[in-house]
C-alpha cells in the first residue's frame, strides 16, 4: 500500500527553513510520499539534501523528490509584476513538490510539467512488474506499465 | 538579498585584485558524471599531472579534491585556476547498489557512509565557488531533481554556471535534451574521456568567467 500524504502551504508558511526540512523528512521516514503544495526554496532544497544524507542509515536510504513550477514563457511585465504581488502577498504556492522514501520510490521523471512515481510496489500480486503512478494537470491517473 | 550583495562585493574586490587571484572552479553534479574525469582531462592537458580517481563505479570521489595554480590559456589570454572537484550530489546513497561491482558488504557500506559525508562537504563548499561546471551526464535525463536544486542553488548565490553534457562519444547521448531541460544557461556538449570539444569548453569558460 502507498500512503500519500499532502502538505498544504498553510502546514508550512509559518515553519522556518529548518522547521519546513524537519516535517517533510519526518513524513517521508514514516514510509509516506509527500504531495507539497508550492516548492522550498534553493537553500532549502539543499538543506533538505544535507539533511537527508546525515540521515541514511541501515533503514533509511534517502529520498527522491520532484519538483514541478509554472514556467513563465510569455508573461508581460505587468503579468510577472501581479504574480511578484500575490508572492509577497500570499507566499509562493505555485507548483508541486513530490518527496518520497527511496526504499519505495525507484525513480521520479519529470517531462516537464508531468510527473511519473516508479516505485517498487507490484500492481498485483501475479504481476512483479513495476507500477508507475502519473499526474499531470492536477489529475492522477494509475496506469499499469 | 545578503548572499547577492556579498558577492556583488566580492566581484569588486576581485576586479581590483584580479591578476593576484585565484579563480576558485568548482566542479559539481551528480554521482558518476563525470566531474574528475573532466578535471583530471583539465590538469592533464595544463598541469600533465591528474587531480584525482576516475571510475565507472559510482562516488568513487569522496573527498573534495583541490588542485591550485592551474593555469589555462587561450587565444592568447591566461587565468589562473584552482580546480575543486567535488563528489557528486545524490538524494540517495544505498550500499547493496556498491554490492552489483563485487564490493564486499563491509567495503560498500564504508563507501556508502564517506559518500553521504562526501555529498555534505560538496555542498557546504558551494559558497566557496567563483564559477562553477555542472558536468551532467548526456545520456541520462537531465531533468532530475539534484540537477536543477544544484543549478537552482547557484543561481540564488549569483555564481556563474557552465552546463557540460558529457559523454557524447556515446551513443544515447543528447546535448538537445540538456540545452532543453537548462535554457537560461551555457551548454556544452563534451566527452571528457577522448576530449571531444574539449577548445569549445575552454571557449565557454572564458566566455563565462569574463562576464563576472
Amino acid at each position: 500500500m502507498l500512503t500519500l500524504q499532502f502538505v498544504p502551504y498553510t502546514d508550512i508558511e509559518k515553519l522556518d527553513s529548518a522547521g519546513r526540512i524537519k516535517k517533510l523528512l519526518t513524513i517521508v521516514k514514516e514510509e509516506k510520499i509527500v504531495l507539497m503544495q508550492g516548492r522550498l526554496k534553493p537553500e532549502e532544497e539543499t538543506g533538505l539534501i544535507e539533511k537527508t544524507m546525515e540521515s541514511i542509515g541501515k533503514k533509511f536510504t534517502g529520498i527522491e523528490i520532484c519538483t514541478i513550477y509554472p514556467e513563465e514563457v510569455n508573461a508581460d511585465l505587468f503579468g510577472r509584476l501581479k504574480k511578484e504581488f500575490y508572492k509577497v502577498l500570499i507566499g509562493d504556492r505555485e507548483g508541486i513538490t513530490v518527496i518520497g522514501p527511496a526504499s519505495l520510490i525507484k525513480e521520479i521523471r519529470r517531462d516537464p510539467n508531468k510527473i511519473q512515481l516508479f516505485t517498487s510496489v507490484p500492481v498485483r500480486r501475479t504481476s512483479p512488474r513495476r507500477k508507475v503512478v502519473s499526474g499531470k494537470a492536477g489529475k492522477t491517473h494509475k496506469k499499469k506499465r | 538579498m545578503i548572499r547577492i550583495l556579498t558577492n556583488f562585493v566580492k566581484r569588486i574586490f576581485l576586479q581590483l585584485f584580479a591578476e593576484k587571484k585565484q579563480i576558485k572552479l568548482g566542479f559539481y553534479g551528480p554521482p558518476n558524471s563525470g566531474k574528475t574525469t573532466l578535471s583530471n582531462k583539465i590538469c592533464k592537458d595544463w598541469l600533465g599531472e591528474e587531480i584525482g580517481v576516475a571510475s565507472k563505479i559510482p562516488h568513487e570521489t569522496r573527498n573534495v579534491t583541490l588542485k591550485d595554480s592551474v593555469v589555462i590559456k587561450h587565444r592568447g589570454k591566461e587565468l589562473s585556476f584552482t580546480l575543486v572537484d567535488t563528489p557528486g550530489i545524490a538524494t540517495k546513497i544505498d550500499y547493496e547498489e556498491f554490492l552489483k561491482y563485487k564490493m564486499p558488504e563491509a567495503v560498500a557500506k564504508k563507501r556508502a557512509k564517506e559518500a553521504t559525508k562526501g555529498g555534505i562537504e560538496a555542498i557546504k563548499w558551494l559558497d566557496e565557488m567563483d564559477c562553477v561546471v555542472v558536468v551532467l551526464d548526456a545520456t541520462k535525463n537531465p531533468y532530475s531533481q539534484v540537477n536543477v536544486t544544484i543549478i537552482g542553488n547557484l543561481a540564488a548565490r549569483d555564481i556563474p554556471v557552465l552546463i557540460v553534457a558529457n559523454k557524447i562519444d556515446l551513443k544515447k547521448a543528447s546535448i538537445k535534451k540538456v540545452e532543453d531541460a537548462f535554457p537560461q544557461y551555457e551548454v556544452v556538449g563534451l566527452s571528457a574521456l577522448e576530449g571531444t570539444n574539449i577548445e569549445e569548453f575552454y571557449e565557454s569558460l572564458f566566455r563565462i568567467i569574463k562576464r563576472r
